[in-house]
């Protein structure tokens, strides 16, 4: 009996026989309906406001001039073509970059794989704004402190500079330090899946190294680093906080900035809506072009699970290897942090770290004297564990029902779940704020907000990552579960969510890291009372307060490690894999 | 020669007259008595939306705490055109938080006005000593003010070398060299850019933009790029921080243009929805002290239209500046092509 028929056959029997309990009722399709209902709200609503704001003028007539100004007004084209060249290199950049380095992470017996990978982790949990600050304060061209040491070290005169990070270019390689985790994960999980036997086969057929990788490899990773790069790129067109940081003082605008900028008085919400559109259709093109690639070639590993993976042996490369992994590390993570403790830490940036530079009047002002932190923090934190437990609930009922076959319709909730992906956080942003502040409901101004704009934003992470956990837990299983009489909620109860644990607990520390590091939906949407660190942080580097920001900064991101560093060890979750992640 | 004398007389007449109507049709001061007190300490919070650098502002609410004690002030502070947006979109959805509001764009306030977003509310001291700079209908006064001068890195730019003047600034010598501010997001600038954009035309400002000029947001940046020695000239930005940063031992120093200098009126006002409105009144009141106001000198590097208040040693007195003239009805009209000028010359 094939798969197929075995469970339409459990289906039929776990329905005839639930159907004298409750009728012909199956509260699972309650639970579809709900989900698909709220999904469809956090994803429809905001885009049809955005839509209609897009295609009336200020008096609600429809027009099309918005789309007219946008393809016509230079101001509005060059942003455009600056975003797309500045996310095509950080896509390649990054994606040349991470390859290498997870296949020695994940493959090779370079020494201290596990540091590496915890590092990585520290750069994930980096928000992108608060290292394009941390990277202002090293490679400012004058004051940046790569500029002060290489100008001490060749004798230069003042104002010769190495880098300039207020430049396309230093964008452009900020953006790719911080895409960098994003791409290395998704590479290294899939080589540590691919199996050592095909790669042994090859070598014992006695094909060179080169060969195997190449061969072999490469083309098993192929989906991996496509799916990386398609990643980086989407993330890099839709940020918002990294260019608003560099971009503006070197004088040009990303499309992101530049609708940001449409905010300010007298607001053009309808021309922001409709150069969100761009960003939208780039990110839908791109997605099916991803799945039209990968869709047209097999790609099962065989055998995948239980089988050895072998670790080659790089002999004295070794350590090489190692090194050009920390020197990699500098970028997005030792010279930042370095930056950010001693902008904390010193009076005057630019001298030395000695005893009578130090200072402790940063801190002190931070946690006394300024009003805002004790309630930023303490939102920060409760919308991080609220939108994570809520997301986390929400993606693993969609990524079941998604899953699991059986229902109808599940490939429209896949799609739901994964839809807010092409939705820069900016563009959702304002697709919210145009939505919540009119009735019936008007949410804007409450937290509710900002929990349905993080829940929305994280969604497509959680959802892939319970997508997969889901796919690695066998339907036979369930279906037992189906046959011998419980319900569709039961068996996932029971059977499916204890093995889902690690998923879970990677899911719910994928939206906790995503709230503290989300700035650009945050930014629209907050009010005093809502107000978040991320917003404080970047209030601040608006005023140039750069000790207060390093302080805030390192407590956001110590706050975060401790908090998904318990999530991981919390006693009943088990241990899982999350915290390489 | 008769005949001009008296169209003379009669317009200084018609002068005085506005004048002292205007000064005469402010509304009764409301005195801080121990009833306002009470109901503020029961409400136990302002919240104040500024955009004067944090620094200052905490030190106001340090200041306002230790008098009245009890009364809680949350400090929100953003760039004035920041400010202005999110009120804006807090009226747009109905919300009631800010209590007592900030800007140094004096025209958002003709703005407010307009939609009766404001209550009037007449402090003793503005009453007193603020006719010629508050609303007639006192609705705001004029809380600070500061001037937008060029400034200088001291271990970079000999005094002598310094430039003196805005057409100085265009030198090939200066360029790549200069910060500024941006009048989207920052009311000092915005203000200044009007006042130079009408004295000096927007063709020096075209030039300016060919200087490869470092853009930053608010006008309390570019000091602090000045200090940190990331550029050695400062094309604008407010003069307060140049003055704090200089007397707290940085190498800084204030030029003021031979061409005049921007002149920037920062009013406050307290919100009709206020959600603390006898906290707002008190909070208010306490701003117009003479206290309060010698701690916007001292503390600050501001400056006082309080004339109960003493110039700081080592600061050039007010009066002994060729000042640029604020006006705030005519950025209301120009606002748009202010920024769409802006945006034009400067990329952004």
């Amino acid at each position: 009996m094939s798969a197929e028929g075995l469970s339409g056959a459990a289906r039929q029997v776990s329905s005839s026989l639930r159907a004298g309990f409750f009728g012909r009722f199956d509260p699972s399709k309650l639970v579809f309906a709900i989900s698909a209902l709220i999904l469809l709200g956090l994803v429809g609503l905001p885009l049809f406001w955005l839509a209609v704001s897009a295609l009336t003028d200020k008096t609600g007539a429809p027009s099309l001039a918005n789309f007219e100004r946008l393809f016509t007004d230079p101001t509005l084209l060059a942003p455009l073509r600056i975003s797309l060249t500045v996310a095509t290199c950080v896509s390649c950049i990054s994606t040349l970059v991470a390859a290498p380095i997870a296949w020695i992470v994940a493959r090779s017996d370079m020494p201290a794989r596990q540091l590496i990978r915890a590092l990585i982790t520290a750069s994930f949990v980096t928000p992108p704004f608060l290292g394009a600050i941390a990277w202002e304060v090293l490679a400012a061209p004058n004051s940046g402190l790569i500029n002060v040491w290489y100008r001490a070290l060749h004798d230069l005169p003042p104002f010769v500079h190495f880098i300039d990070i207020y430049s396309i270019e230093g964008l452009i390689f900020v953006d790719s330090c911080y895409a960098l985790p994003f791409v290395f994960v998704l590479i290294a999980n899939a080589l540590d899946r691919i199996p050592a036997d095909m790669e042994d086969a090859a070598a014992i057929l006695g094909a060179p190294f080169w060969r195997v990788v190449a061969t072999i490899t490469l083309p098993l990773a192929l989906p991996a680093i496509l799916a990386g790069a398609l990643i980086a790129f989407l993330r890099s067109l839709t940020l918002f906080g990294t260019p608003a940081i560099l971009a503006l003082p070197a004088g040009f605008h990303t499309i992101t900035t530049k609708i940001w900028s449409l905010f300010q008085y007298p607001p053009n919400p309808g021309l922001a809506a409709a150069a969100s559109l761009p960003l939208l259709v780039a990110t839908v093109v791109l997605l099916k072009a991803q799945s039209w690639i990968l869709g047209r070639r097999g790609y099962v590993v065989l055998g995948g699970r239980g089988a050895q993976t072998r670790r080659i042996e790089l002999g004295a490369l070794r350590w090489a290897a190692f090194a050009l992994c920390l020197f990699v590390l500098c970028f997005p993570v030792f010279l930042p942090y370095f930056a950010l403790l001693k902008a904390a830490l010193t009076k005057t940036l630019a001298e030395p770290l000695l005893a009578d530079n130090l200072t402790l009047q940063h801190i002190r002002f931070v946690f006394f004297e300024f009003s805002p932190t004790r309630l930023a923090l303490r939102n920060t934190l409760l919308f991080a564990f609220v939108s994570a437990t809520l997301g986390t609930s929400l993606a693993l009922v969609v990524s079941y029902l998604a899953n699991r076959k059986g229902v109808f319709g599940h490939s429209v909730l896949g799609f739901l779940a994964t839809a807010p992906i092409a939705v820069p956080g900016i563009v959702l942003g304002v697709g919210m704020f145009i939505a919540y502040t009119r009735g019936p409901v008007v949410l804007y101004g409450t937290m509710w907000v900002m929990i349905i704009a993080y829940v929305t934003i994280e969604m497509p992470a959680a959802y892939q990552q319970l997508k997969s956990a889901f796919t690695g837990v066998a339907h036979e299983l369930e279906e037992a579960g189906r046959v011998l009489g419980a319900g569709r909620l039961r068996t996932l109860k029971d059977i499916t969510a204890p093995l889902l644990r690690t998923g879970v607990i990677t899911a719910w520390c994928f939206i906790f890291i995503g709230v503290m590091r989300e700035l650009s939906a945050a930014i629209m949407l907050f009010t005093a009372e809502t107000k978040v660190l991320p917003v404080v942080i970047y209030d601040l580097n608006e005023s140039g307060d750069l000790g207060a920001i390093s302080v805030l900064g390192l407590m956001l991101l110590l706050v975060t490690l401790a908090i998904t560093f318990v999530a991981n060890r919390l006693p009943g979750l088990g241990v899982s894999a999350a915290g390489t992640k | 020669m008769r005949q001009h004398r008296a169209a003379l007389s009669a317009i200084v007449a018609a002068i005085s007259a506005f004048f002292a109507c205007g000064a005469s049709a402010l509304p009764q001061a409301t005195p801080v008595t121990p009833d306002l007190v009470e109901a503020a300490r029961k409400e136990g919070k302002i919240s104040f939306y500024t955009s004067v650098d944090v620094e200052v502002a905490e030190k106001v609410a340090a200041a306002f705490k230790a008098k009245y004690p009890g009364i809680d002030v949350l400090v929100e502070r953003a760039g004035s055109e920041r400010v202005f947006q999110r009120v804006e979109q807090e009226r747009l959805a109905n919300i009631r938080n800010a209590d007592v509001v900030n800007s140094s764009d004096a025209a958002h306030y003709i703005i407010w006005k307009r939609e009766g977003l404001l209550a009037p509310y007449v402090p003793e001291d503005v009453a007193a000593y603020y006719r010629n700079d508050a609303d007639p209908e006192g609705y705001y006064a004029t809380w600070r003010a500061t001037l937008s001068p060029i400034g200088y890195n001291t271990k970079y730019i000999k005094a002598g070398e310094a430039p003196k003047s805005f057409a100085d600034l265009l030198s090939p010598k200066w360029k790549g060299m200069m910060v500024k501010g941006h009048p989207g997001y920052s009311g000092t600038i915005l203000t200044a850019t009007f006042e130079i954009s009408r004295d000096l035309g927007w063709d020096y400002l075209q030039k300016l933009a060919q200087q490869k000029v470092m853009q930053v947001q608010s006008s309390t940046e570019p000091p602090k790029k000045l200090a940190l020695g990331e550029r050695p000239i400062m094309a604008d930005g407010n003069e307060y921080n140049l003055f704090t940063l200089k007397e707290s031992g940085q190498p800084v120093d204030v030029i003021y243009p031979a061409e005049g200098t921007p002149f920037i009126a920062s009013p406050s006002a307290v919100m009709a929805k206020a959600p603390h409105p006898n906290a707002a009144r008190l909070f208010q009141s306490f701003l117009f002290t003479p206290q309060t106001q010698q701690l916007l000198i001292d503390a600050g590097g501001l400056r006082s239209l309080h004339p109960k208040t003493q110039e700081h040693a080592g600061r050039t007195p007010l009066k002994d500046i060729k000042l640029m003239r604020d006006d705030p009805a005519a950025v209301v009209d120009k606002v748009d092509e202010i920024k769409a000028n802006y945006a034009k010359y400067f990329g952004t």
